[in-house]
């Protein structure tokens, strides 16, 4: 009997390591999308990736490739310094929400406006998961964290920043899409949203942005099923899936 | 280069770009404008590239990202900048990048105002940033120093694989003196392709990875240490000094950058007038060269500190290279103000006589 096989560890995944991410967790999800765009694109060898701080830090252990670990937010300047230098060169950036929309929000805005060819990978988990739960840039309105344990109050906090539509403002970004990381069927409209996002800047186009709507179960504090349920029922609603801007 | 007569700025810029610097990172601020300006003008036609960044935060990670792919990058700022890049720099320290840091220091602390102090030296040669580092430091005294001491940082970087500064203030920015630049010699860029990022195929598929994270205390602990003793070799190797009339000296007045160019024209006037006076000069701030201190002569009564600092900021190493054995006293200006030579005239008689 002749042997399919039907699935494997995408090409560019460190096999011996073990990821340290808390179970039910979409950046796995994430990290797998990322993974098979650049094995798809067969780019392993010539891309460069900047890891945040967060709990992606050590993302530079699990991905084959060349890696820079940034200061937190400051991914979209490290990656422009890379591609000013190597044009030739992939060069992406993954960052939570905290990285991007808090600290780094300067950096992300410029490095979009200016649109050197870069691919962003932006995890939108609502939350600062690695610090252990404090309200972030993108936590909902009523939604409880360590540091809104009554539920985030726009009176104090503001309101929950809708980043892409922001960013989808400016003249420079070539691609914004927002994505979600909870069912197949979106995983399916994610994995492409990644690829375009890669393959646009192969292609030399402006930077591409792909928002990927994320789970925290950890500091939610729910089942990794619950999670993926509350992101659909109140993430969604706040931060609409689809493309915010294309150049085509 | 015949020797030109240049603008330290533009000195500077123009030394860097002999010296294979083809990318540029900044942010504008007083009183160093002309190297951003000169180099936007200047890097296309070398093939390379000026971006000016959003902000200091950002022109030191955008350095840290070229310098992480093994080619010559640089940025200059002045005083409010640097303390803001303070972050990036503890960072490429930590990741052991090489890069050039150009400091053309003004009045603070705040806004202060933008003209020439010297009151950046303790951030200067304490790293300015979080943790256990420390940054060489070179403090030219004249243009020409200005310009050979930049392509000096960039072979020091690059041997150490750490981030070096120039430390210039205003004044040195914007003077205008006879310069001669010369191209130095760069090795191309793949002969890094040991450690530097974007060369897996020249290194045959291996990848390499350039972080600072280091999660476990024993790995940090390790890499701490591995950082101290590079230090150390660059405490033994790279300090720099200058001595001046000090021979027969019984009063040493000690001063970097411009002020010691007002105490050399003191000393000469003062010697004139048969007063044994001389100079010791650091050129490195760090490593502070020791040396130079603890090889005065016995005829040495006491030494004079001069700087544009209210708070005399290099005295205190001074005190620890003399090991507080010979008096120290202090003049200068600050605020925007040099120390005139009539001044330090003045005051090395009062030592001298009293
Ligand atoms: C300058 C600085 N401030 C704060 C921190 C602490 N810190 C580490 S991770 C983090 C939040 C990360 O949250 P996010 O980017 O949303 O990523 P997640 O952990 O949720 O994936 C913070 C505040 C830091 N490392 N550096
Ligand atoms: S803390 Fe949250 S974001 Fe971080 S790994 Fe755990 S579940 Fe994922």
């Amino acid at each position: 009997m002749s042997e399919t096989q039907v699935f494997s560890m995408p090409k560019v995944w460190n096999a011996d390591v073990h990821t340290h991410y808390c179970p039910g967790c979409t950046h796995g999800v994430a990290h797998r999308l990322v993974s098979e765009a650049i094995d798809e694109l067969g780019i392993q060898n010539k891309t460069i990736g900047i890891a945040p701080v967060g709990c992606a830090v050590l993302m530079h252990q699990y991905l084959d490739l060349d890696f820079i670990e940034a200061a937190h937010g400051r991914a979209p300047a490290v990656a422009s310094g890379i591609k000013a230098v190597r044009p030739d060169k992939i060069v992406f950036t993954y960052q939570g929400d905290g990285d991007l929309a808090s600290i780094g929000m300067g950096e992300i805005v410029h490095a979009m406006n200016r649109s050197l060819p870069l691919t962003i990978i932006f995890v939108n988990n609502a939350i600062y998961g690695m610090t252990g739960g404090q309200m972030a840039p993108t936590t909902l309105l009523g939604q409880k964290s360590t540091t809104s344990p009554s539920g985030r109050d726009a009176k104090m906090n503001g309101y929950p920043i809708r980043v892409s539509e922001m960013l989808a403002t400016l003249a420079g970004p070539a691609y914004i899409e927002r994505v979600a990381l909870t069912q197949p069927k979106y995983i399916i409209k994610a994995k492409q949203a990644v690829l375009k996002a890669f393959k646009n800047q192969a292609e030399g186009r402006g930077v591409s942005f792909v928002e990927l709507l994320s789970t925290c179960p950890t500091n939610w504090g729910m089942r990794p099923t619950d999670a993926c349920k509350w992101l659909e029922e109140h993430m969604i609603p706040y931060y609409p899936l689809g493309v915010l801007k294309d150049f085509q | 280069m015949a020797r030109t007569l240049m603008k330290g700025t533009e000195a500077i810029a123009e030394a860097a770009i002999q010296a294979g610097c083809k990318y540029f990172f900044g942010y504008p601020i007083t009183p160093q404008n002309e190297i951003p300006e000169y180099m936007s003008a200047h890097l296309p036609k070398v093939g390379g590239m000026y971006l000016q960044a959003e902000s200091e935060i950002a022109s030191i990670n955008l350095v840290m990202g070229g310098a992480s792919t093994g080619y010559r990058v640089m940025t200059t700022s002045s005083s409010p900048g640097i303390s803001l890049m303070s972050e990036g720099i503890s960072y490429v320290a930590m990741a052991e990048l090489p890069c050039v840091i150009v400091n053309i220091t003004r009045g603070g602390p705040g806004l202060g105002n933008i003209l020439p102090a010297q009151g950046d030296y303790t951030q200067a040669t304490r790293g300015g940033g979080h943790g256990d580092y420390s940054v060489p430091v070179l403090a030219p005294g004249n243009l020409q120093e200005a310009v050979d001491f930049t392509q000096d940082a960039f072979d020091l970087s690059q041997k150490y694989r750490t981030p070096v500064m120039v430390l210039a203030d205003g004044f040195m920015g914007q003077m205008m003196e006879a310069v001669e630049i010369k191209p130095r010699k760069t090795e191309d860029p793949v002969s890094n392709a040991d450690w530097a990022l974007g060369w897996r195929d020249e290194r045959g598929g291996q990848r390499r990875i350039v972080y600072s994270m280091h999660l476990s205390p024993d790995e940090l602990e390790a890499h701490d240490t591995h950082l101290q003793e590079k230090y150390a070799r660059i405490r033994t190797n790279e300090a720099r000094f200058e001595h001046f009339m000090t021979d027969d000296a019984e009063l040493i007045v000690t001063s970097y950058g411009t002020t010691s160019r007002v105490c050399r024209s003191a000393i000469i006037n003062l010697r004139e007038e048969g007063f044994k006076v001389g100079m010791v000069r650091p050129i490195t701030l760090w490593p502070f060269p020791s040396a130079g201190y603890s090889s005065l002569p016995k005829s040495v009564k006491v030494i004079l500190d001069v700087e544009m600092s209210a708070a005399f900021q290099m005295a205190d190493d001074v005190r620890l290279a003399t090991q507080c054995e010979i008096p120290l006293m202090t003049a200068g200006r600050w605020g925007g103000y040099s120390p005139s030579v009539r001044q330090i005239e003045e005051k090395c008689k009062e030592l001298l006589n009293g």
